[in-house]
């Protein structure tokens, strides 16, 4: 057997990116209100929180850095969340479920160091969250047959939820307040790193 | 039926019934409450936490917010070894050293340089986030019991902040140092307990 080279190295790691990128979606559950698909989605948002806190940790980010970044992310986060979902429950792109820990490690850690980020990053940062947890969303909605009606729920959840966020972080973060904040960043970090472990481990 | 009667009836019923399904998913909520009452149920733990938010008190800002803000992050990575399978040899001795420690630095009121009374209570998180933050019951849900473990612990803190803010008054320093030197006794206690 010929001893596997640069080229056998990168053919591996295709072969690896192209499964990863097959890998089927987590089977989220479908809360069932009775209310019809918008309702579902709304309140698979709503007690989901592998998608409530990435949500609330964006809205904090961008109102902890001030009004502008606000304005921006409350349209931003929703309308990437959308398309991601339309794309999601289209089934033109799937991600792998076990990176649910991702967005709160990184959401939280911005939040507990309170860094400096420009708008634009603020942007791209929301418009990326937006279309990692939408796409997640969309695939569940399509698998519990809620569909498209769905995401529209959820998008209306996300973009409710978000606005309250980032107004509440831009009126509270004087002095103590802004701690607060901080500290509940740190809170969600930490909880990110538990979760990657809990992930690895397999539970 | 007057209203005492069916309070009497009412309440206890009410007590008993048993909680609605919503979902197929279960262990959800008790995942969070099992996270959230973990914490608690180990008094070195207790103490060890909120001697962190006193020890903050007494050193004022930025420390007061600072380490509230490392600690559970470090611990977090503590218990991330813990799932992973890493091991870390005397976690006992080193969550009785905690408290020993930092009950010492409560009750001397020791004005440590920020770094190192950050990177101080940042390796003793390590020792509680391995002894305490894998330590999930079957059937429950990793991300809630994560959620309740870390906002329990926050919460410590906070009482000890809390409880720190008598630290303004001359009295209210003397029962802080007191209750530095109690915290200090019971990490002797548990150091005991541990090498016995």
């Amino acid at each position: 057997m010929k001893a596997p080279g640069i080229d056998g190295g990168v053919r591996a790691a295709g072969r690896g990116l192209a499964l990863v990128l097959c890998a089927t979606q987590a089977h989220a559950h479908l809360v069932e209100t009775g209310l019809g698909p918008v309702y579902d989605g709304i309140a698979h948002f709503a007690l989901t929180p592998e998608d409530l806190i990435p949500a609330l940790a964006v809205a904090v980010l961008a109102g902890l850095r001030g009004r502008g970044h606000a304005r921006r992310v409350i349209f931003v986060l929703p309308l990437a969340w959308l398309l991601g979902g339309l794309l999601g429950a289209a089934s033109i792109l799937a991600l792998p479920g076990l990176l649910s820990w991702l967005p709160f490690l990184v959401l939280g850690g911005l939040v507990a160091a309170d860094v400096r980020l420009p708008a634009v990053a603020t942007t791209a940062i929301a418009a990326a969250v937006g279309l990692f947890l939408g796409l997640a969303n969309g695939a569940a909605m399509a698998q519990a047959g809620a569909g498209v009606r769905g995401v529209i729920g959820i998008v209306g959840a996300v973009f409710v939820v978000t606005t309250l966020g980032a107004a509440s972080a831009v009126a509270w973060q004087k002095g103590w307040l802004r701690i607060a904040w901080r500290v509940a960043g740190s809170w969600i970090a930490a909880t990110g790193l538990l979760m990657l472990g809990w992930h690895i481990r397999g539970t | 039926m007057g209203l005492v009667k069916r309070t009497l009836v009412g309440v206890p019923l009410a007590a008993l019934a048993s909680s609605a399904v919503a979902h197929v998913d279960t262990g959800q909520a008790a995942g969070f409450l099992t996270g959230l009452a973990h914490p608690i149920s180990g008094l070195d733990h207790v103490l060890a936490m909120v001697a962190v938010g006193l020890w903050g008190a007494q050193l004022g800002a930025p420390a007061i917010w600072l380490l509230p803000v490392t600690f559970p992050i470090v611990m977090a990575l503590g218990g991330l070894l813990g799932l992973l399978g890493v091991s870390l040899p005397g976690v006992e001795l080193g969550i009785a050293a905690s408290a020993i420690l930092l009950g010492a630095a409560v009750m001397t009121e020791r004005r440590l340089p920020l770094f190192v009374a950050a990177a101080l209570v940042g390796f003793f998180a390590v020792f509680h986030g391995h002894a305490h933050g894998s330590e999930l019951p079957p059937g429950q849900d990793g991300l809630l019991y994560s959620l309740g473990f870390v906002v329990a612990t926050g919460c410590l803190h906070a009482i000890g902040i809390a409880i720190g803010a008598i630290h303004r008054w001359p009295a209210g320093r003397v029962a802080l140092r007191i209750a530095g030197g109690g915290v200090g006794l019971a990490g002797l206690f548990f150091l005991w307990r541990a090498i016995a």
